[in-house]
């Protein structure tokens, strides 16, 4: 009797007890959480209140202008958003079936004493400094570019009607096209990583049966792995995309920084980024406010790019779920 | 008693090692990127000679301005200096340090480094966009018996803003009416034609990478990476070659004594065989400093280096001031700064 | 027909496994391509006095100073991201799940992925430089915590993302079958969800201090940086990557050879971070199905 209440008041207390930390444990985290969220709106708002003279200031004038001109104090965004938006799209172009391909290799397609060096080897590339990226785009990739890439694109792309514009221009190397390029190879290992991640949690049921059931490996990835892992692939893509929209050095090595608006891909071009890194460290006034007011635009910018991301996925979703 | 002072050094110890006071005094400044090596290098001289750490990091003399103003340093160093009223309103000061020049660096086809010559107005027709080949005419003109290729200019200027990018601009302002009006001088301006490469070596890259380009950069730079770089006709009409004699003539034949607060930039300086693109950094200090310690070693340091600096300038290719200037500065802190 | 069917499905699969063994084959290309470049620019200055000399001597000296305050800032940026990070990132997946907060923590964070460098260390220089230098009368100033802070806010998305992903994929039959034994949820988060995770979440921590251990931008106005060497928390102190981009733009061709030579370290230091923690990691994995 009395061991039996014992075990009972002991079951009780226990719970209590679990309860107890259970709220501490949801507390903790809860808070974690929200430092995230105010890390954010604090370096969002610090950038508002920066640019404040500016994005203000004159109406809409920073937004409509595409002129860029220090001297006379008259700040136009248009040329820097354009420039991360298509220097990111061509990252993103480039890398997300690069590192879908990668992925791929390393959970199905290589043996398995490769699968853990080769997947070191590309992690490594997440590791190389960005300004190093920068100073190899700038020594060694610029004049790659320039003497093999660009002049073969200017005679075979840029002929074409239409899209023959995006590929016409000088051999300079330097460009839209090579800072594109040079973000993606930096963002494969942040993609790459993940899916390859996400990959190996698929349960080896699910894909023993396909097989077994005479699937080949490129059916198993597609109709298995794919959808299984989906939500998280594409989480790994965001990932990715971030860090391309956000990324200062290795660009602005590669760029041309020149503010302007060109149809060409092989045209010097300008990222909200490389501006607020190459200017900050010399502007004062509301040079320096115009700059930080850049920083903010790009938190705009990207906050949209993920909105209609997340819409198109949402609708995805939707047509799938009716058919 | 015994444990409390033990508790009291431990406590000290203890402050000590977080901040990492440990050794006689540790100053600070930031700013200009140009001065960057030769600070570096008096610092360690100093530093070896009284065991004071002066810790001098290059963020951009805008930045070097704006942590003086915000008292996170105890100097501020800029390539263009506060004017008098923007100093008297915070309470600052400001002194020149070193001396060095800006070179036009070029890669044209069939042309030798050091052959090709330009004056101020040419210079502000290409990076205007006006002179677009290099054998136009006004080229041609200053260069008799030297052959340029019927090529287009590629023109590379500094993206980042520089006191590079506003020596020169300030320059190309003084000998062209037109650059004036168009571009003006500053840091960063809008650039009229060409491509902009981060820092010296982002220029120096694209000049070398690029055939039939022209752009700009510290003397030093073009000398230790083999840059070819043009001669210049100065405001006397004479030729003149960059180096330390054409830099000190530049700074001896500036005006220095007229300046208040040395407020006076050495570009197109009148002396026949000055270089038309000569610049110095200034140093920007309290007077009524709020750590007064702090700024008494930054006092002794520039004294010292301004004083015994000079062959070490001259191993990185600045010029140290020359005599008569300096002795002008030490009055000058005599006058203005609260010792 | 069948055959015919059989045949495409044999080459679609030939042609995928091909292209995918190419991707593989090119990110190791670029990879070898950039660490040679970095190898054999850097290897003149690779030698003892790398290590052992201070950037004060510039060319005649080495990046002792800039190695310790890049394993200070880099560690103590690292210790206040990742505990944080996971938390967050736990949150989002087993407390959070299709709740509005949820959603807009994990909107707002892929946000703060994209922040430029430079902004998250102004804003970090604004509310612990600048209220420290008001503290302390102007002795405390710049600070090797203030960069560690604005080099975690950096990774901090990161192992958010990855944590939040990776839980989400452990499985639910394995909640279910803690759950029914009674087990209190934070024991089942922290004992079972993220031991299953765990190699993903390391893969996180991982990508973060990759990440964060190159930065440039951030440490100018927060850690400062330092050409002498300094150990405390606050003082001022040189950086890796700093100390490479100054170098970079210097005249002197003997510091370009020590940039390359410093940049090589980072990447090798990175690399041999992910392989103990890969190792570590390793031995003590649990396996779930």
């Amino acid at each position: 009797m009395v061991i039996a209440t014992d075990i009972i008041d002991s079951g009780q207390r226990r719970s209590r007890a679990d309860a107890r930390h259970d709220a501490w444990f949801r507390w903790l985290l809860r808070t974690c959480a929200l430092l995230v969220l105010a890390a954010l709106l604090g370096a969002a708002l610090s950038t508002l209140w920066g640019g404040r003279e500016v994005l203000f200031g004159d109406g809409l004038r920073f937004l409509t202008t595409t002129q860029w001109n220090p001297v006379e104090n008259i700040y136009g965004a248009w040329a820097p958003i354009y420039g991360t938006l298509v220097t990111s799209l061509i990252a993103i172009v480039i890398a997300v079936p690069l590192s879908f391909g990668i992925a791929l290799f390393l959970t199905e397609i290589a043996p398995a004493w490769l699968r853990t060096p080769v997947a070191t080897a590309i992690e490594l590339l997440a590791a190389i400094p960005s300004i190093i990226y920068g100073m190899w785009g700038l020594f060694v990739f610029v004049p790659f570019m320039a003497a093999h890439v660009d002049p073969l694109l200017d005679s075979s792309l840029g002929r074409l009607p239409l899209i023959g514009a995006l590929f016409r221009g000088p051999p300079l190397g330097l460009g839209l096209l090579t800072a594109g390029i040079v973000l993606a190879v930096m963002i494969v290992p942040f993609i790459s990583s993940v899916m390859r991640e996400v990959f190996q949690t698929v349960p080896a049921r699910l894909k023993e049966s396909a097989y077994a059931l005479g699937s080949t490996t490129w059916e198993v990835v597609w109709d298995i792995i794919l959808p299984y892992t989906r939500q998280a692939v594409i989480g790994g893509i965001f990932l990715g995309l971030g860090r391309a929209l956000g990324e200062t050095m290795a660009v602005t090595f590669v760029l041309g920084n020149a503010y302007d608006l060109t149809a060409s891909l092989l045209m010097p071009g300008t990222s909200i980024s490389s501006s607020i890194a190459n200017e900050f460290n010399e502007a004062a006034g509301l040079h320096r406010s115009a700059l930080i007011a850049l920083g903010f635009l790009l938190f705009v910018v990207t906050f949209i790019v993920l909105l209609i991301a997340r819409w198109m996925l949402r609708s995805l979703k939707q047509k799938e779920g009716t058919a | 008693m015994f444990s409390i002072r033990k508790i009291a050094l431990v406590i000290g110890l203890g402050a000590a090692g977080l901040t990492g006071f440990a050794n006689a005094a540790d100053v600070t400044g930031a700013g200009s990127s140009f001065v960057y090596p030769v600070l570096s290098k008096w610092s360690a001289s100093f530093a070896e000679k009284t065991g004071n750490h002066v810790n001098y990091q290059s963020i951009g003399s805008g930045g070097g301005i704006a942590q003086i103003k915000a008292g996170t340093v105890d100097f501020g160093a800029s390539d263009k200096p506060l004017d008098a009223d923007d100093l008297a309103k915070s309470g600052l000061g400001q002194f020149p340090s070193v001396i060095g020049g800006i070179v036009p660096a070029y890669n044209i086809d069939g042309v030798e480094a050091g052959k090709l010559v330009l004056d101020g107005q040419v210079l502000a027709g290409i990076f205007l966009g006006n002179i677009a080949n290099w054998n136009d005419a006004a080229i041609a003109k200053l260069n008799p018996g030297l052959k340029l290729p019927d090529a287009k200019i590629t023109v590379v200027h500094r993206s980042d803003g520089s006191g590079t990018s506003f020596n020169f601009t300030n320059y190309l302002s003084k000998v062209d009416a037109d650059w004036k009006a168009k571009v003006g001088e500053g840091t960063t301006v809008q650039w009229p034609t060409g491509i902009g490469g981060k820092g010296n070596e982002g220029v120096a890259a694209y000049v070398q990478q690029v055939k039939n380009s022209i752009g700009y950069v510290e003397y030093a730079y073009a000398l230790k990476n083999h840059i070819g770089y043009a001669l210049l006709t100065n405001a006397a009409g004479k030729t003149v070659k960059p180096g330390n004699a054409s830099f000190q003539a530049a700074a001896a034949t500036a005006d220095w004594a007229k300046a208040q607060d040395f407020n006076l930039i050495m570009t197109n300086a009148p002396g026949a065989d000055a270089w038309p693109i000569t610049a110095t950094t200034w140093i920007i200090m309290y007077k009524q400093p709020k750590n007064a310690e702090n700024s008494k070693v930054v006092f002794d340091f520039f004294k010292w280096s301004l004083e015994h600096g000079q062959s070490q300038a001259q191993e990185l290719d600045y010029v140290a001031l020359p005599e008569a200037l300096v002795k002008q500065i030490e009055a000058y802190w005599q006058a203005q700064f609260k010792h | 027909m069948s055959a015919r069917i059989y045949r495409r499905r044999f080459a679609l699969n030939i042609v995928a496994q091909t292209l995918a063994s190419a991707a593989a084959l090119l990110a190791l290309v670029f990879l070898a391509w950039i660490l040679w470049v970095t190898v054999s620019r850097g290897v003149q200055a690779i030698g003892v006095a790398l290590f052992t000399k201070i950037t004060a001597y510039a060319d005649q000296g080495g990046l002792a100073n800039a190695i310790v305050g890049s394993l200070i800032i880099d560690g103590m940026a690292i210790a206040l991201c990742a505990p944080i990070g996971v938390m967050a990132g736990a949150y989002l997946a087993e407390y959070a799940r299709g709740t509005r907060l949820g959603e807009t923590i994990r909107f707002l964070n892929d946000i703060l992925l994209s922040a430029p460098s430079i902004v998250l260390g102004l804003f970090v220089y604004v509310i612990v430089v600048l209220p420290m230098t008001a503290a302390t009368g102007g002795s405390v100033t710049f600070s090797a915590l203030a960069g560690s802070i604005a080099l975690a806010l950096i990774g901090l998305p990161v192992i958010v993302r990855t944590t939040d992903e990776m839980l989400q994929l452990v499985p639910s039959t394995l909640r279910e079958a803690a759950l029914s034994l009674g087990i209190p949820q934070w024991k089942l988060t922290v004992q079972v969800l993220m031991r299953a995770a765990g190699s993903g979440i390391v893969t996180g921590v991982l990508l973060a201090l990759a990440r964060l251990a190159g930065e440039t931008a951030p440490l100018l106005f927060t850690a400062f940086g330092n050409n002498y060497m300094a150990y405390g928390p606050l003082a001022k102190m040189a950086s890796l990557p700093a100390a490479i981009y100054q170098y970079t733009n210097d005249p002197n061709p003997a510091l370009h050879a020590i940039a390359w030579a410093g940049a090589l370290l980072i990447t090798v230091f990175v690399l041999a971070l992910s392989l103990v923690a890969r190792a570590l990691f390793a031995s003590r994995k649990t396996h779930h199905d």
